[in-house]
């Protein structure tokens, strides 16, 4: 009985924070969204997305003040071996200039991309957003998960980059003492801007008329029971994940103690030497010439900080997403209780 | 002899629409040139023995005037061999246009369109609301006429369907919840309110049956057997499993689930206490 009590306190705990977080930060509103962008991408990715392959994509928009709006997207062709002469910039180029024709917004605003199980903060992405939100402050990836969405809700996150890190980005120094003196926390890497869903009213009218013609009974996935597959691959990226975190600390562990072991080898040879000076003077020989102790003894590499910070907010989304999940289904299962109850 | 339901005559292919196509023309009405009246585009997709279905679609831009059109091809084309690198599966398959009726400047643009594709489908979709309703028709054009003489051409209108992708079904749930909301606009909740919501809706249909049950038992309502068959159904398809079986699955599911989330939470704290050591 009390394994229910607890259980609705942390679900209760873990809704409590997710809603928290989905506020925003104050200053930064909701960022609208066509309804046609969200269909775009929902069908990009179930014609041309296959298991782990990611698509891509460019959103269009305006921005207006310090607000960004949504208002198209074009989809970007996978990259394939056979395409080697595939020019990528001229394919965006084309596209802009053709929608410019017919009244579509070129401002390039931002870009999406799926993902599987969550797994999207790489290297990669960090990278491409840096140069989004270089020309333009405002811009975002929206992070679209299908399988997510293939439960039940709509699974569309829009990040940006802190200011910190774009700092660190900008300087390209991705040192330990650098990302030091930046302060910067897995947690502050990405921050997640709320989006919010534009109808305009002739789509209002669409919606209304495809309710009264379309014959497809909803086939009601959010409130479906089995959980079991879903949560062993999410625990398995993120099995694999603190693997590698794992070793990089070892690395990291190796590091420190070889640079402690340098120290002290330095300090005895600089004891020695004054020694043996100290003894040479007493003899009334001239002292042996200081030597560059830093040439002796060169400092070990330390080992990049910037992976370990990428591997850390990856774990820390995998976390964040397993425990919406298990939230969710203590909710279902609590409904298949009642249900129980009212018969039994 | 004529039947009392006279349907529209179906002598071709079924079109099958998805929404996406449905909301980019809407999209692109409304972002037409001052001036125009309608806006025509091109239809995406793949035919099959009896069926067409139309996956995608772009505007083309057009200039039309009282006793001439003019119709951007090479825009056309361009575009068509750019959507062609993202999706090589999708071939034209017609053409479409917003406004009530076809008129004979639409005679022309099709059959430019009979060029690029064989049997093009033309769709109109009545933007204007101009019979109050957002009227979608597909047509298919015939010969008519006698033979010898002028031939003319006839649209045929065909069967029209909505065919949605799962994932599109759930993206389209919300658009539609979204035309609820006071300012047309809709976030994302998180996951316990989307379960809450659902559990609501299922509420809320339990107590429309309730409802028609007390009205049949009170003989306001005639009973329908097939209805009848369908309550059995539900009734019956909550499993009967006896009360301790029952606490113990629920019970050890919630233990996987609690021995989950603490495991995720100890996690984070793992890494936060990691990312604090090496800062020192």
């Amino acid at each position: 009985r009390d394994v229910a009590k607890r259980a609705r306190m942390s679900s209760a705990a873990s809704s409590a924070t997710r809603a928290g977080s989905l506020n925003g930060r104050p200053g930064r509103s909701c960022i609208p969204i066509g309804p046609h962008v969200v269909l775009k991408m929902i069908k990009h990715y179930q014609e041309e997305g296959q298991g782990t392959e990611v698509v891509q994509g460019v959103l269009l928009g305006l921005v207006v003040e310090d607000r960004l709006e949504i208002t198209n997207c074009f989809p970007f062709p996978q990259h394939t071996e056979d395409d080697a002469d595939f020019d990528e910039v001229q394919y965006q180029m084309e596209m802009m200039r053709s929608l410019r024709h017919v009244n579509i917004d070129h401002l390039h605003v931002g870009w999406y991309q799926s993902t599987y199980y969550g797994s999207f903060v790489s290297r990669a992405l960090l990278d491409s957003q840096f140069s989004y939100q270089h020309a333009i402050e405002e811009s975002v990836v929206l992070i679209y998960d299908p399988i997510k969405t293939a439960q039940g809700s709509l699974s569309l996150k829009a990040y940006r980059l802190t200011p910190k890190l774009m700092e660190i980005c900008k300087e390209k120094d991705f040192s330990a003492e650098g990302l030091k003196k930046a302060m910067i926390g897995f947690e502050h890497m990405f921050e997640e801007v709320p989006i919010v869903i534009k109808n305009s009213h002739l789509i209002n009218v669409l919606m209304w008329e495809l309710e009264e013609k379309s014959t497809v009974a909803d086939k009601h996935e959010l409130l479906n029971l089995s959980s079991s597959n879903h949560l062993e691959k999410s625990l398995q990226l993120l099995m694999d994940r603190v693997d590698d975190m794992s070793q990089d600390i070892v690395k990291y562990n190796t590091y420190s103690r070889n640079l402690s072991k340098q120290q002290q080898q330095k300090h005895q040879y600089t004891q020695r030497r004054q020694q043996e000076n100290a003894q040479r003077q007493t003899r009334g020989e001239p002292p042996l010439p200081e030597e560059d102790i830093s040439k002796m003894f060169k400092p070990p590499q330390p080992p990049p900080r910037m992976d370990t910070l990428l591997i850390a907010g990856q774990i820390n989304n995998y976390c964040q997403n397993v425990k919406e999940f298990t939230s969710q289904n203590l909710g279902k299962l609590f409904l298949a209780e009642a249900l129980q109850g009212h018969n039994s | 002899r004529s039947s009392p339901f006279l349907k529209m005559a179906v002598h071709g292919p079924v079109v099958k629409i998805h929404p996406v196509v449905l909301a980019s023309i809407a999209d692109s009405y409304e972002r037409r040139n001052e001036g125009a009246s309608r806006v025509i585009g091109t239809l995406l997709g793949t035919v099959d023995k009896h069926s067409v279905e139309v996956t995608n679609c772009f505007s083309v831009p057009h200039n039309e005037s009282e006793d001439e059109v003019a119709v951007d091809m090479e825009f056309a084309k361009n575009m068509y061999e750019l959507h062609k690198k993202v999706s090589p599966t999708e071939v034209i398959i017609g053409w479409y246009a917003t406004g009530f009726d076809i008129t004979e400047h639409s005679v022309l643009i099709h059959e430019y369109y009979s060029r690029e594709a064989v049997n093009p489908i033309h769709l109109t979709v009545d933007t204007a609301l101009q019979s109050n309703k957002m009227n979608i028709r597909a047509y298919i054009s015939a010969q008519m006429g006698v033979p010898g003489k002028t031939v003319g051409v006839m649209f045929t209108p065909l069967t029209v369907k909505y065919i949605y992708y799962d994932t599109e079904r759930i993206g389209v749930g919300l658009l539609q919840r979204t035309r609820d909301a006071p300012n047309r606009a809709k976030g994302l909740t998180s996951d316990l309110c989307q379960v809450g919501g659902a559990a609501t809706r299922v509420q809320d249909m339990l107590t429309t049956v309730l409802a028609y049950i007390e009205e049949v038992l009170s003989g306001k309502v005639q009973a329908d057997n097939s209805v009848g068959r369908f309550l059995t159904d539900l009734v019956s398809k909550v499993p009967k499993i006896s009360a301790e079986d029952f606490e113990s699955m629920l019970n050890s599911n919630i233990n996987d689930l609690l021995m989950v989330t603490y495991l995720a939470n100890l996690t984070q704290a793992q890494i936060a206490l990691n990312e604090k050591l090496v800062i020192l």
